[in-house]
């Protein structure tokens, strides 16, 4: 993900445009009268000592009368950019997306025809349409933020907010983890890939079915599901059903491994499954002692998880 | 004063989070001696050259916490109170005996009754970290150390209150 935009300053959705033509006159205008404010602290400072002190009473009646109506000015161009952000569109698109210590769960509900399915560490969206993103945490408080689409929104356990956007331009773009949730809160980001519909039909479609029959064939299925990683992660079409962990069904064909922290390629999954308390200390995947035979085995099968 | 401040911040010291044994520890975790029946035997030399930190440390408790909670053991266990299917683990009463190793095989090798095995699925410190936990939930003494609290209202005593001194004579 390196490369992947990050930036509030280059918006590809509607609604980070909006927060962005309220920001850059909020700016200006902020910054002229800070720049008014220090010249008048200076012309105060150079005066001549002993000079008569002029009556400033039409001054303070000024300043206050024009922080009134400045005040008054932003609060209702805020009020009327950020409105309407927050309006309920028409048929959108639903994406349950919930935190976890340090990866995202992100489970898209069936819809009309398309059946449901769960993934993780990777959100896509049609380009153009709008979507709902329904914002849950599983342990303690996250925040969602995509700075190029949207606004950022807490993620707070028992509670369930939701996120309006719609992009606008396609790319990848990086989300962020914008509240502290503990050890790995800056390893905890996640791409945001932004395709044509008709590409994220495809996509769909295929994150929908069982895990690629040329993976569940190789011997290192049988080493996923005799070992510890069945026991917290799901790839469906074989016995490995845990729900604790990521679910891997699909995992080779996400941009990213370990929520944002390696590019997916073959050698990444083996480090990563050999060793992952080195790569990201503290989280909740423990080391599991391999051979260097049953490694293999299972990165092979990891990386046929298209 | 100065040196009373000094004293103090020495006494500063951040819990250790050991995120992960080496490779030959943790193999070496696993070399319990068990008595024939099951019950009782040694830990391997390694749990005492760590200094016990299964459950002296309040990291590796919190994190025996979390895996109670991950792998179903409040299915049959509750919140230690004990369900239909799998006797509580508050009340002092031990079926194969209190001692630290012995949960560790209870917990590894399972036990007759729907006790279901985890070896496959547990690594071995992890076994050791909820091996901590279990004892503490039921231990006749408090600890010192502590897991992290829960987030739903309690319905037992905190970990480390020993809810086992005030055990029944009879079972």
């Amino acid at each position: 993900m390196n490369g992947a935009a990050q930036s509030a300053l280059a918006p590809g959705g509607a609604e980070a445009a909006a927060i962005l033509s309220l920001f850059w006159p909020v700016t200006a205008l902020l910054g002229a009268i800070w720049l008014a404010v220090l010249l008048v602290l200076a012309l105060g400072l150079w005066r001549r000592p002993g000079a008569a002190p002029r009556r400033a009473g039409l001054a303070v009646g000024a300043a206050t009368a024009g922080t009134v109506l400045v005040v008054i000015g932003l609060t209702l161009a805020s009020y009327l950019v950020t409105r309407p952000l927050s309006a309920a569109a028409e048929a959108p698109l639903v994406v349950q997306v919930q935190g976890r210590q340090w990866w995202w769960q992100v489970t898209y509900p069936a819809e009309g025809d398309a059946p449901g399915f769960t993934t993780a560490n990777e959100l896509r969206l049609p380009l153009g349409r709008p979507v709902r993103l329904e914002l849950a945490a599983a342990d303690v408080i996250h925040s969602f933020w995509v700075p190029n689409l949207a606004g950022k929104q807490d993620m707070i356990p028992g509670r369930d907010n939701a996120l309006l956007l719609t992009p606008r331009q396609a790319g990848i773009f990086r989300a962020q983890c914008a509240e502290f949730c503990g050890m790995q809160h800056a390893r905890m980001a996640l791409p945001v890939v932004v395709q044509p519909a008709a590409e994220f039909a495809r996509w769909r479609a295929g994150q929908a079915a069982p895990a690629a029959a040329e993976a569940l064939a190789v011997a290192g299925r049988q080493v996923f599901e005799s070992r510890q990683c069945s026991a917290c992660h799901t790839v469906r079409g074989s016995e490995a059903a845990g729900s604790t962990g990521p679910d891997l069904t699909h995992l080779a064909s996400r941009e990213t491994l370990g929520a944002g922290l390696l590019p997916m390629t073959r050698g990444a999954l083996a480090a990563w499954t050999a060793d992952p308390q080195t790569l990201k200390p503290g989280n909740n995947m423990p080391l599991v002692p391999l051979t260097a035979d049953e490694l293999q085995a299972l990165t092979e099968f990891l990386a046929l998880l298209r | 004063m100065a040196i009373l401040a000094l004293a103090l911040l020495g006494a500063c010291k951040r819990e250790v989070r050991e995120l992960r044994p080496d490779p030959p520890v943790a193999a070496a975790l696993g070399g319990v001696a068990a008595l024939p029946v099951g019950i009782g035997g040694r830990p391997p030399e390694v749990y005492f050259a760590l200094g016990k930190p299964y459950r002296t440390n309040a990291y590796q408790l919190s994190e025996g916490k979390r895996l109670y909670a991950w792998f179903g053991c409040a299915e049959c266990h509750g919140q230690g109170e004990g369900t239909a299917r799998g006797p509580a683990l508050l009340d002092g009463w031990w079926n194969y005996g209190p001692a630290m190793e012995t949960i560790y095989l209870s917990l590894r090798d399972g036990r007759p009754g729907g006790m279901p095995a985890f070896h496959t699925r547990l690594t071995e410190d992890q076994l050791w970290q909820l091996a901590g936990y279990v004892q503490q939930l039921g231990a006749y003494s408090g600890g010192a150390a502590a897991p992290g609290r829960s987030d739903e209202p309690p319905v037992r005593p905190a970990e480390n209150r020993a809810p086992a001194r005030f055990a029944p004579l009879e079972p």
